[in-house]
């Protein structure tokens, strides 16, 4: 089966394959910096017209939604996702270390005389 | 009934009782006509209210057709079609049957128009279902079907009480959204009997424990029914309470934590449903239909439901292969199984890389718009949260399944490598809809956006911000999974849940499954009497002639039937649970009575 082969041309060159993830891992960096820069460019620009057209006040206070949304630990960290490139990379690597420290941590509670990450015969069927 | 209306449950229920009388070498055509028809009738289907009849002081409605029965009726049809097909060469009939009447149960909650059909229907479900447990034929299965049973049983009991409750508050059985402003404690137990069905922590340890032990296509059917079926119940009767909403957040998390401890890889799937309906549950605590957010969490629910259910049949599929050719599901019992089975292999990750929300892949699509709705919501914690679960689905349904059986050190004893081949036509061909339906969801969007119930929403998925920030956080979850592989190898342990209650073995377990009964009983006793129901007894026909038409009637006569089928199975449990039982079984064959009466 061509696919069988595939995957053994793959894991006969596992450095080449591994190498070359890296450098896919690298790019799709490089390409959300350069995302979040050219909207920013725009996001700035758009802003600049929106002044100039629309000098409006109000159009630039703050809803009171909005101004609780402003606030606390979720809304910066919401500012950062919305701000600064490869945020999610971080986000998606940090999440997957955390659950698998958190669900570790957690299989080990104890559980009256064993843990939660039991033996298999644990309820003796 | 003003014209003659068949309801696609009826020809599930019809099909089921007449296969066994079907020759050996027609049973492959009805088993392929019989859903094929029935989708048909759902998809002909006009929109309107139909099939009402008049019984005592009454409407029972079974066929309301809207929007929103009408997009879990498709892909619920749809999914009968694939998991008939998956199990096509499975000679017993009476497996095809109940996996019919759980089919035809699920159907008619969805197009009920009242809370009784659909009371009726939830418990036909809960007894066809718990067949494709026992079918398995092992001790454990019998047990885990048993378990299974009960605590559906006092799901049923709730969402009965809470039924009772509401009618005698406002007067109407009509199957509407319940005023979820002022709720009153019919409203909880109603909630209540519907979140055990959506597996929401902590009425939730039902689910790894039964879909690990049902046969290997049983679990397909039940990753697809039960919990979708709840979803539409929920969105139908309490779109957007509050309180869902942290409910669905922290069963996303949780099942992730269970699937990255779990070895068995359907009880791995079993918790990732678990994680998977945790958003649909968000999202329908979001769903409050006058806000903008709110519309896009409603539509939002729908589409990931119909995703979901092809993606985890998929799943199912792919794990039930494996099992079904090897005898096996742990992972520490196998692995580098590509070069055995590349087929099953690929047909895997397409739903791994589905449920992943890979671009162009059905998750893609539908989970984004509930995680949307929670940052527009401006309860950015949900969205932030709910991205947090999304990088464990891929970790775990993504990677380490397919990793950890087909890669990954090869733990496969001689006679389960020398076993191990990919499946006869019909499960490969079942697999292959599957598949090309994640990849056509998720590339081509009008297909699903079409059919969800508010077509006033506007969502586009595809655009670059949404791309790249999927792909980032994917790959660098793997990444992640990778450099933590050995962390991650799977160990030859279960992990405890919360049926510990009433799993402890000894004496301790008839006590723990006794007490909690008894308990209930009184408690609904207490129902009776503190909620004022016995001059409600006194006073209103509708219980009075539930209680002597229906209940005393069929109940007698089908309970020493089922009684004596309960017989049989008395080696597990004893006691108690087995009036209970009967009594289940009894409202299960008051339903079947019911709908034959009536058409």
């Amino acid at each position: 089966m061509p696919l069988v082969r595939f995957i053994d041309f793959l894991r006969d060159r596992l450095g080449l394959a591994i190498k070359a993830s890296i450098g896919l891992l690298a790019l799709l960096v490089v390409a959300d910096i350069a995302r979040v820069l050219l909207s920013h460019g725009h996001e700035a620009a758009a802003a600049a017209q929106d002044l100039a057209s629309a000098p409006s006040p109000i159009a630039h206070d703050p809803s009171p939604a909005a101004a609780h949304a402003a606030a606390g630990f979720w809304a910066h960290l919401y500012h950062i996702a919305e701000t600064v490139p490869v945020f999610w990379s971080v986000f998606g690597f940090i999440a997957c270390v955390l659950i698998v420290y958190v669900s570790k941590w957690y299989g080990h509670l104890k559980v009256g005389h064993t843990h939660i990450m039991a033996p298999e015969d644990f309820y003796n069927e | 009934m003003s014209e003659f209306w068949i309801h696609p449950t009826l020809i599930f229920l019809i099909g089921g009782l007449l296969l066994p009388l079907i020759p050996q070498a027609a049973r492959k055509a009805w088993l392929l006509l019989i859903p094929i028809l029935a989708f048909a009738r759902i998809v002909t289907m006009s929109s309107g209210t139909f099939g009402e009849v008049h019984f005592a002081n009454w409407t029972l409605t079974f066929g309301r057709v809207d929007r929103l029965s009408q997009v879990f009726g498709y892909i619920l049809g749809l999914m009968a079609i694939i998991g008939t097909l998956y199990g096509l060469h499975v000679k017993r009939a009476a497996e095809h049957t109940a996996s019919w009447f759980y089919v035809a149960g699920s159907l008619g909650a969805i197009y009920a128009g009242d809370f009784i059909t659909l009371f009726l229907f939830w418990e036909l479900m809960a007894i066809a279902s718990t067949f494709l447990i026992w079918f398995r034929n092992s001790e454990r299965s019998l047990a885990a079907g048993y378990r299974y049973l009960l605590v559906h049983m006092a799901g049923g009991v709730a969402l009965l009480a809470g039924i009772m409750l509401t009618y005698k508050a406002t007067h109407s059985l009509a199957f509407n959204a319940l005023d979820i402003l002022n709720p009153t404690a019919g409203t909880w137990l109603i909630t209540i009997g519907f979140i055990l069905n959506a597996a929401v922590p902590p009425l939730h340890a039902w689910l790894p424990d039964a879909y690990g032990e049902a046969t290997f296509n049983g679990s397909v059917f039940m990753c697809a029914f039960t919990t979708k079926t709840a979803v539409y119940a929920l969105l139908r009767g309490v779109p957007g309470f509050d309180i869902l909403i942290p409910l669905g957040v922290i069963m996303a998390l949780y099942g992730v934590v269970y699937a990255v401890l779990e070895n068995d890889s359907r009880r791995l799937l079993a918790y990732h449903i678990i994680s998977q309906v945790g958003y649909m549950v968000a999202g329908v605590g979001l769903a409050n239909t006058h806000t903008e957010f709110g519309r896009l969490a409603f539509n939002g629910v729908c589409a990931h439901a119909f995703a979901h259910i092809l993606y985890k049949g998929l799943l199912f599929m792919g794990c039930g292969t494996v099992l079904h050719q090897t005898g096996e599901s742990k992972f520490t019992e196998l692995g580098g199984l590509y070069k055995k089975m590349p087929t099953t292999f690929v047909l895997t990750l397409i739903g791994g890389l589905s449920i992943s929300a890979f671009p162009l892949f059905s998750g893609f699509v539908s989970k984004s718009m509930i995680v949307s709705a929670g940052f527009e919501s401006g309860k950015l914690w949900v969205g932030f949260l709910l991205m947090l679960a999304s990088a464990g689905t891929f970790l775990h349904t993504g990677l380490k399944v397919p990793y950890f059986i087909f890669f990954g050190k090869n733990n496969c004893k001689p006679q389960t490598w020398e076993k191990a081949k990919d499946p006869v036509w019909n499960m490969t061909a079942a697999m292959c809809i599957a598949a090309f339906l994640c990849i056509f969801i998720g590339s081509y969007t009008p297909y699903l956006y079409t059919k969800l119930p508010l077509q006033d929403v506007v969502y586009h998925p595809y655009n670059v911000g949404h791309v790249m920030e999927t792909l980032q956080i994917l790959l660098f979850t793997a990444l992640g999974f990778f450099l933590m592989l050995k962390k991650l190898t799977p160990e030859a342990k279960i992990s405890l849940d919360l049926d510990i209650i009433w799993r402890k073995g000894g004496p301790a377990f008839l006590w723990l499954a006794k007490k909690p009964i008894q308990a209930i009983d009184t408690f609904v006793g207490e129902i009776y009497n503190v909620g004022g129901l016995i001059p409600l007894m006194r006073t209103s026909r509708f219980v009075g002639v539930f209680d002597s038409a229906v209940i005393d009637g069929v109940v007698d006569g089908f309970a020493s039937g089922f009684r004596n089928f309960g017989a049989r199975l008395r080696g597990v449990q004893r006691g108690a649970i087995q009036q209970n039982l009967t009594a289940v079984f009894g409202f299960g064959a008051l339903l079947l009575l019911a709908y034959l009466f009536i058409f």
